[in-house]
């Protein structure tokens, strides 16, 4: 087995008993960037000096005898994330040469806990798309079949990720960002309750919803991650720290939702999401339907309340102490920012602003009375296998709909895991498995037992 | 619906090509028909949710801390002048 | 008003810098005065991407503070807003303010309204004139008449971030960043103001109640506190008392309260020319032009007002309990109002007296200190005031004790020939006509010729200060 292709838990044993260095799993990594990101387009900074100098001092660490959760494990940043000294460019053109001034506070945590970046992942321009098509320097490309789309936003870190580029990258996910790239890419994915990572320092697409997650590949990688990026942060006033107790699965009910079988799931992966239902029951979960009626609403409450907050969160991109004139947004930036734009201005603020904001209330309660019932819930990712690249990039509402299974856990500030169940056509699919806010353990618990039945993180896309 | 492409763009700091306008007239009032899917979910009395955690009072206490150096403060910016950023000017009289 | 055609319609809206030690949502330095552009800056003041807002703990004490000192009721529950709108100044695109749930809402302030010419002349003098106390004027009492009392109710009260600071220079404008984010309180009154006097008159109370709070140093020159009329006429007539004009005129960002009664009676002839022409004046901003002596619009490029405000998503709300605000409310102190009704009816002082006296703080804090050392003394409470009021006493360089020393030396009358010195003086003002004349003109130097012929002449050892004030008499 190559370096790049182990997982951090792997990795962190290999370095402890000095079996290789960081340096040798640096290099690992940075060369299978060089041989595959041009067709990937996974990367739009690749950091190699740094990424070098920062693996030679973890191993000096390592002998020294220092234990550090990521030390010596190579990461990739989504390009959202800013980094002191190396450009940060949102995947917009807008910010192609800005390189900010301090570090996002999750940065600084992975820094701390030993960790070397490789580099800044692709993604869409400012984290809008479900595709990753949107980004101002060219897709990225799905790596079990380049001619698909990799999922969106977060399409870089996914796709470093799937392709052993690095060990573990991070991602944003305002409205699936995280959770459909990864399943679009057969690895784990976690977004966490709002509120459980410090938004700090990482570009806001829109604010109460964005969340800070990675994407690993294994659950265990997931929880690893966490521990060093969750906690309350000073510099984010909408951060706290809570606890979930645990419980063995047997104990567990597991919710499927009644409605989404009416709303139009690709036939393959209906079978998929059947069979890992199975799967959990044989692990001795209990499953039962549970009843998410405003569901059918949540898309489009999310298309009101995320391009309202888009629309003032790009405000501050005027070209005067950093990037480049507003007339270089792309399209869907400017789609949204006049859409939000819209949806706040004075006359339509009730109708739309408002009444969102009273459905995300109904959607929340939706949540609240199901998690009465059952421990967590499990639906699919999304309502198809990746789709070819250039299908939808002409309707954005087409695309907007891809989200429809995933904005209500942003919506609703609840934690989500996203974990690969198998193949349609040759081509990775995952489900989701939602839990109450901070519940991330026993999402862990229930991702790791089905990842552990099923072993499809050890599938390996032919690049 | 109908939006007035035009008048949001300006609201938005937007500069628009006429050919974009058509556009995204178009694309946006599309989606604007989509949400009014809103309509039909009863919201009397229903209370708004702008954040999800629950979270209130969260405030640091009054103390200074070392701000960026001049140098970067400005070391983004394509426009400045003795240390201040400079636009054009914005005021007529 | 004089005018019996139409009554100024006048609302105001003060913004009030705070002086805490850090601005309102991050750790940079409050204070920006003579400070190098953009040395204090971080990423959230200058709004770079991903910087988070996190509100500070004291100003929003201080917001409350000002909120209770000027009678508002305060919410239990309150949030910040995004007031959305681009202009260079302004990093974040938008100004995080307060829009439907403020700190502070429905409370008034009342006013003695003067009408004495005289009185404009002191409500414009420069302040070290006010902090003295004119010696001219102690001796006009009966100019002090207060002719009615008018209450000035206050709509508003909230909290808000400073934007940066803008320079015009030529073709370009240059901006500096230290001032972004610098806490911002906004006092927003009802139309309630008739005339410019009663807007200076307003603004002199605020002043002095934030000054006596200690949250801020209200000091116009540095722009600590920014005035904003909003001005309209009405017909004179009883039907339309409390009915709002069609219009208003709204003048920004005045930093003098000269200029903000200059703007005022001007915007008040111009617009009642164009009604007198049956046309009513257009809706705007304006700005006041110093050097030309009129307001003149304030041609931006940006579409009308849409702010487009909504609910902050990075500031989680702020609920008060009844216990926080009383804790607040029991830090206020003695205000300005207060104290000069207990200087009255406690030391028997004069309206006048009372009120020079409280204008600053530190004066009313030191003629205090002086009362409790004039007691051991038989000092009375009254004689200090008259020597803080009437002599150039500077407080910062004077000691209680000292004052009584000087209070006591010029009153000792029991070891000098007090008739044969009254003689000599007037002997000496009698035969050295150009010294009085002199020090009439302003030459203060005289005195000192007149002091040194009345010691040469009275043969006993005198205090210098007491023939300094005899003699100061006798010129009167």
């Amino acid at each position: 087995m190559k370096l790049n292709e182990l997982t951090i838990k792997e990795a962190r044993e290999g370095l402890k008993s000095k079996k290789f260095s960081s340096v040798e799993l640096t290099k690992a990594c940075l060369e299978q960037i060089k041989k595959h990101n041009k067709d990937l387009n996974a990367f739009i900074t690749v950091t190699e000096k740094e990424a070098l100098d920062q693996a030679k001092s973890a191993d000096e660490l390592i002998s020294s005898g220092q234990d550090l959760p990521l030390l010596g494990i190579p990461i990739a940043l989504k390009d959202l994330f800013s980094t002191k000294g190396i450009k940060t460019t949102a995947g917009s053109k807008v910010l192609e040469n800005y390189v900010p001034q301090y570090d996002a506070t999750v940065v600084k945590k992975i820094k701390d806990a030993g960790a070397v970046i490789v580099g800044k992942t692709n993604l869409d321009a400012w984290a809008h798309g479900s595709s990753g098509e949107n980004s101002d320097f060219g897709p990225t490309k799905n790596p079990w079949n380049k001619e698909y789309v990799p999922g969106g936003s977060s399409s870089g870190s996914a796709v470093s990720v799937a392709s052993d580029m690095c060990l573990a990258a991070t991602g944003t996910d305002t409205g699936g960002s995280i959770r459909l790239p990864a399943s679009f890419n057969n690895v784990v994915g976690l977004k966490p309750t709002y509120g459980k990572v410090s938004r700090y320092g990482i570009i806001a697409m829109a604010s109460s919803l964005d969340s800070i997650g990675h994407f690993t590949k294994t659950v265990e990688d997931s929880e690893i991650m966490l521990s060093v990026t969750g906690g309350k942060d000073i510099m984010d006033a909408t951060t706290l720290e809570k606890k979930h107790e645990v419980k063995p699965l047997k104990k567990m009910k597991i919710g499927i939702v009644a409605q989404y079988s009416f709303m139009g799931i690709d036939k393959n992966l209906k079978t998929l999401l059947d069979n890992a239902d199975k799967q959990l029951k044989k692990l001795g979960a209990n499953t039962e339907y549970i009843s998410l009626p405003n569901t059918q609403y949540a898309t489009a409450c999310y298309y009101i309340i995320q391009p309202s907050e888009v629309s003032s969160n790009l405000a501050r991109y005027d070209g005067i102490r950093y990037g480049s004139a507003r007339q270089n947004f792309g399209d869907e930036a400017k789609r949204r920012i006049m859409l939000g734009t819209y949806t706040l201005s004075a006359g339509y603020y009730d109708a739309y602003y408002k009444k969102a904001m009273q459905v995300r209330t109904l959607i929340k309660q939706d949540f609240n009375y199901a998690f009465k019932k059952v421990d967590a819930i499990i639906t699919p990712v999304s309502p198809t296998p990746p789709w070819k690249l250039g299908e939808k990039i002409n309707d954005p509402l087409k695309m907007y709909l891809s989200d429809i299974f995933t904005v209500t856990a942003n919506l609703a500030g609840i934690p989500g895991l996203s974990v690969p169940i198998g193949f349609s056509n040759g081509l990775p699919v995952g489900m989701q498995i939602l839990g109450p806010q901070f519940s991330e353990a026993r999402l862990f618990q229930i991702g790791y037992a089905y990842e552990q039945a099923t072993q499809w993180y050890k599938q390996k896309p032919k690049l | 619906m109908k939006i007035d492409v035009v008048h949001v763009a300006k609201l938005a700091n937007l500069p628009l090509k006429s050919e974009e306008k058509e556009k995204f007239e178009k694309q946006l009032s599309e989606i604007l028909s989509y949400v009014e899917k809103l309509k039909e979910v009863n919201t009397e009395n229903v209370e708004i949710t702008s954040q999800v955690t629950g979270l209130e009072n969260v405030t640091r206490k009054d103390e200074a801390k070392p701000s960026l150096s001049q140098d970067d403060a400005l070391s983004n910016t394509k426009s400045q002048h003795n240390g201040f950023f400079k636009v054009k000017a914005i005021l007529t009289e | 008003m004089k005018n019996d055609k139409y009554i100024p319609v006048i609302g105001l809206e003060v913004h009030v810098e705070l002086k805490t030690k850090s601005k309102m949502f991050c750790s940079c330095k409050a204070e920006y005065f003579g400070e190098k552009p953009n040395t204090n800056t971080c990423p959230v003041c200058l709004g770079l991407p991903g910087a988070l807002p996190v509100p500070n703990q004291k100003a929003i004490e201080w917001c409350v503070m000002i909120g209770l000192s000027l009678g508002c009721k305060i919410p239990l529950f309150s949030k910040f807003d995004r007031k959305n709108y681009f202009y260079p100044d302004l990093p974040k695109g938008y100004q995080i303010s307060q829009y439907d749930e403020p700190f502070a809402i429905n409370g008034s302030l009342k006013l003695k309204i003067k009408n004495d010419p005289f009185d404009k002349t002191q409500a414009f003098g420069s302040e070290a004139q006010a902090r003295r106390g004119h010696p001219e004027q102690s001796r006009t009492d009966e100019k002090l008449k207060i002719d009615e009392e008018k209450i000035i109710r206050i709509r508003r009260v909230h909290m808000e971030e400073d934007t940066a600071k803008l320079i015009h220079q030529g073709q370009d404008s240059l901006i500096d960043f230290n001032r972004s984010g610098v806490p911002l309180v906004e006092i927003v009154t009802q139309p309630d103001f008739e005339s410019a006097q009663e807007v200076v008159e307003y603004l002199k109370k605020l002043q002095q109640i934030v000054r006596y709070l200690g949250v801020s140093d209200a000091d116009m020159e540095k722009g600590n506190m920014r005035l904003e009329p909003n001005i309209s006429l009405r017909i004179n007539d009883k039907e339309l008392i409390g009915k709002l004009p069609n219009y208003k005129v709204e003048v920004k960002n005045i930093n003098s309260f000269r200029f903000v009664e200059k703007a005022i009676e001007y915007e008040i002839k111009r617009q009642e020319e164009i009604l007198n022409n049956g046309e009513t004046p257009a809706q705007e901003t304006m700005g006041w032009n110093e050097k030309k002596g009129q307001t003149v619009s304030q041609r931006i490029k940006e579409e009308a007002n849409d702010y487009r405000y909504f609910p902050e998503p990075d500031i989680p709300p702020i609920r008060f309990t009844q216990d926080q605000i009383s804790k607040i409310k029991s830090q206020i102190g003695e205000l300005p109002e207060e104290k000069l009704k207990r200087f009255q009816a406690g030391f028997g002082l004069s309206a006048y007296d009372a009120e020079i006296l409280t204008r600053e703080k530190p004066m009313a804090n030191f003629f205090e200190e002086t009362i409790i050392v004039g007691k051991k003394h038989n000092v009375n409470p009254k004689q200090i005031a008259n020597f803080l009021i009437n002599r150039d006493i500077d407080i910062n360089l004077t000691l209680p004790a000292q004052l009584i020393q000087i209070i006591l030396n010029a009153t000792q009358t029991d070891q000098i020939d007090e008739k044969e010195l009254e003689k000599i003086i007037d002997k000496v003002l009698k035969e050295n006509p150009k010294a009085v004349s002199d020090y009439k003109s302003g030459k203060q130097n005289a005195i000192m010729f007149l002091m040194g012929q009345v010691m040469k002449n009275f043969k006993e050892k005198i205090d210098a200060e007491k023939v300094r004030i005899l003699i100061m008499e006798g010129l009167r």
